[in-house]
């Protein structure tokens, strides 16, 4: 993918970047309902979004709207949807509908703090639920977590190219801080990202050809095992794509690992660690499915301890212990229900882990 | 075996419509599901829209109606036909796109994507197989189901009390100002059949001229689910159920 910026630098809120972005990756509908705090990307996209170009539409519920989107991602045009944690509860079943039939779309959750009704404050929660599928069935949605209002705006672009390489959905997994604040971006111009209806689609069945179904079903179950058997070795073919970001792992004694929010967090943290003579380095996946699992076990093996920082009870720690596998201790921090962690708070647990590792040594 | 047969001298006088398969049904037999399958494609045939329409098939009974239907399809969840229906007419605008429901798919899981899709006026047709129960899962109680009607859920027959009353949900939507031909029809008599033929004709030269959402009820029979032979369900769909859902327009588009 060729991307090409515009000249002019914006200050845009994440979410209005995002639905910007959105315009100019040339979508042919938006299928949404509103929910905090994300609702500007619908609005956005109601007041600025040309109706010649295609069709933004307020749907009934989550419900409706993802199911939308799969009627319209089946007929082979370019679609998304965007929504915060309650909403893609709600989704799930249709997003494993559209995975199960193979179609690409965008897929947006500003996630906030939970369970339940929750808070409309930031929240990481959302991690298993976006990484590990989240409905029924062994799927698996590409997972890209933007740290800034420039990535909200680029992943759009990312996630669409792969969504369609793959013919799986992506998820642009951000969450309510990112969706808020405002920052400075340069937007990517529109024909970045080629559009061609697809051999597949439900769209009229084409002369002396065979018609397009698309479908998810199967009574015998030989034939549904080969269709699950296609997803995990396109799956298979996704690791890939893997993308991450790495600062100062030369010579670190302790890595962090961190996505999204916290990774911009974390840097802080680690600025002020090294600082003060210790040494960090941070890893930030950037896709979150697929993760960089060889990455963070090669690391393992060179630094005494990694501290993983999550706006969670503890969720992508347990990818990272499993591939780190016992190779060095995994600490944990975390804030939950759409609490932020400071700087200084993780830079306190940095000096708790060196200490615990200088008595050890 | 016969290879040739001499027919020259014959005259055709039906053939089954080009765009159904030669997929061997599987409904029951005496189902309403085949011959309404077969009036859609009929009409799609003489209309020459084949490469210009979309059906959504539901989960139910008819799931697999994509099997006969020579035509681009998507098979949608539970409840969603219509929902999956408006994704596909709203970045398509040119294309015929029809949804295909039974009665637990419409009127009970999919009510608010059944109601808010008409109320909006999409410009589809929806089909609405009512047949009073719930038939691929074996026959439980439907919204549709008479009071006092027993299904393998309410087998001691339905209650106003537990259950609530049958959902004449074609007549809840005929109201909303999105809904431009709303029309209930059966499949048990000939001369229903073509009736019926007549309102699917109908509703897509009506969405042709973007007329709004056409709906057509479809009060069809479950031997199995009912426990009849398709002869009995007829006569006891004819004595029981169209009383309660009385065939022909409900609403029918002002003339101007």
């Amino acid at each position: 993918m060729n991307m090409k910026y515009d000249n002019n630098v914006k200050l845009m809120k994440g979410n209005e970047a995002l639905a910007e972005a959105a315009i100019r990756a040339e979508i042919d509908g938006y299928f949404g309902y509103p929910i905090t705090p994300q609702s500007e990307i619908l609005e956005y996209l109601s007041k600025n979004f040309n109706e010649e170009d295609g069709v933004v539409l307020q749907a009934e519920s989550e419900i409706a709207a993802i199911n939308m989107v799969y009627g319209a991602a089946g007929s082979g045009k370019r679609v998304m949807t965007s929504t915060s944690s309650p909403g893609m509860s709600l989704m799930l079943e249709g997003i494993s509908y559209i995975t199960a039939a193979q179609l690409p779309c965008l897929l947006v959750n500003v996630s906030r703090g939970g369970p339940g009704l929750g808070t409309i404050q930031p929240s990481q929660a959302d991690y298993f639920q976006s990484t590990k599928g989240g409905g029924h069935g062994d799927y698996r949605l590409i997972v890209l977590a933007p740290n800034s209002v420039q990535e909200m705006a680029d992943f759009v672009f990312d996630a669409i190219y792969l969504a369609e390489k793959y013919r799986n959905p992506a998820l642009i997994l951000s969450d309510g801080t990112l969706g808020q604040m405002m920052e400075k971006v340069r937007l990517p111009e529109k024909g970045s990202l080629p559009k061609s209806i697809p051999e597949w689609a439900a769209k009229g069945k084409i002369k002396n050809k065979e018609r397009n179904i698309i479908y998810t079903s199967a009574v015998d179950p030989t034939v549904m095992e080969n269709l699950n058997k296609e997803l995990q070795n396109k799956y298979a073919l996704l690791q890939q794509e893997v993308r991450y970001e790495l600062s100062q792992i030369e010579d670190a004694e302790i890595l962090i690992v961190a996505f999204g929010l916290s990774a911009r967090i974390c840097s802080k943290a680690q600025e002020m660690a090294n600082d003060n003579g210790l040494s960090v380095g941070l890893l930030r996946p950037i896709t979150l499915y697929p993760f960089p699992s060889d990455t963070i076990y090669k690391l393992a093996q060179k630094v005494q301890a990694i501290l993983v920082v999550e706006l969670s009870a503890g969720q992508m720690v347990e990818d990272v212990k499993l591939v780190v596998n016992g190779s060095c201790p995994v600490f944990f921090h975390g804030r939950m229900g759409g609490e932020v962690p400071t700087p200084d708070e993780i830079f306190f647990e940095l000096k708790k882990i060196t200490d615990k590792q200088a008595v050890k040594n | 075996m016969i290879n040739k047969c001499e027919i020259e001298d014959l005259e055709l006088v039906y053939e089954k419509p080009k765009t159904l398969t030669d997929t061997p049904m599987h409904y029951c037999p005496g189902c309403g599901h085949g011959v309404i399958n077969k009036l859609i494609m009929e009409v799609i045939d003489e209309l020459k829209i084949q490469d210009k329409t979309v059906g959504v098939a539901p989960v139910g009974c008819a799931v697999f109606e994509y099997r006969y239907m020579d035509i681009d399809m998507i098979e949608a969840p539970h409840g969603r036909a219509s929902a999956v229906a408006t994704g596909v007419k709203r970045v398509n605008p040119d294309k015929y796109v029809f949804s295909y429901q039974g009665d637990g798919d419409l009127a009970a899981i999919g009510t608010s994507e059944t109601i808010h899709t008409v109320n909006r006026g999409e410009n589809i047709l929806m089909l609405f197989i009512n047949n009073a129960i719930y038939g691929m899962t074996g026959g439980q109680m439907a919204p549709t189901t008479l009071i006092g009607q027993k299904t393998s859920t309410s087998p001691f027959g339905r209650s106003v009390k537990n259950n609530g009353f049958p959902l004449n949900i074609t007549e809840l939507i005929s109201k909303l100002d999105g809904a431009f031909y709303v029309t209930r029809h059966s499949v048990h008599k000939p001369n229903s059949v073509r009736k019926l033929k007549k309102a699917i004709q109908k509703s897509f030269e009506y969405q042709k001229e973007n007329k709004g959402t056409c709906f057509i009820e479809v009060i069809s029979n479950c031997p199995a689910g009912w426990g009849m032979t398709p002869l009995k369900s007829n006569e006891w769909l004819e004595e029981n159920l169209i009383p309660k859902y009385p065939l022909g327009d409900i609403k029918v588009p002002t003339k101007n």
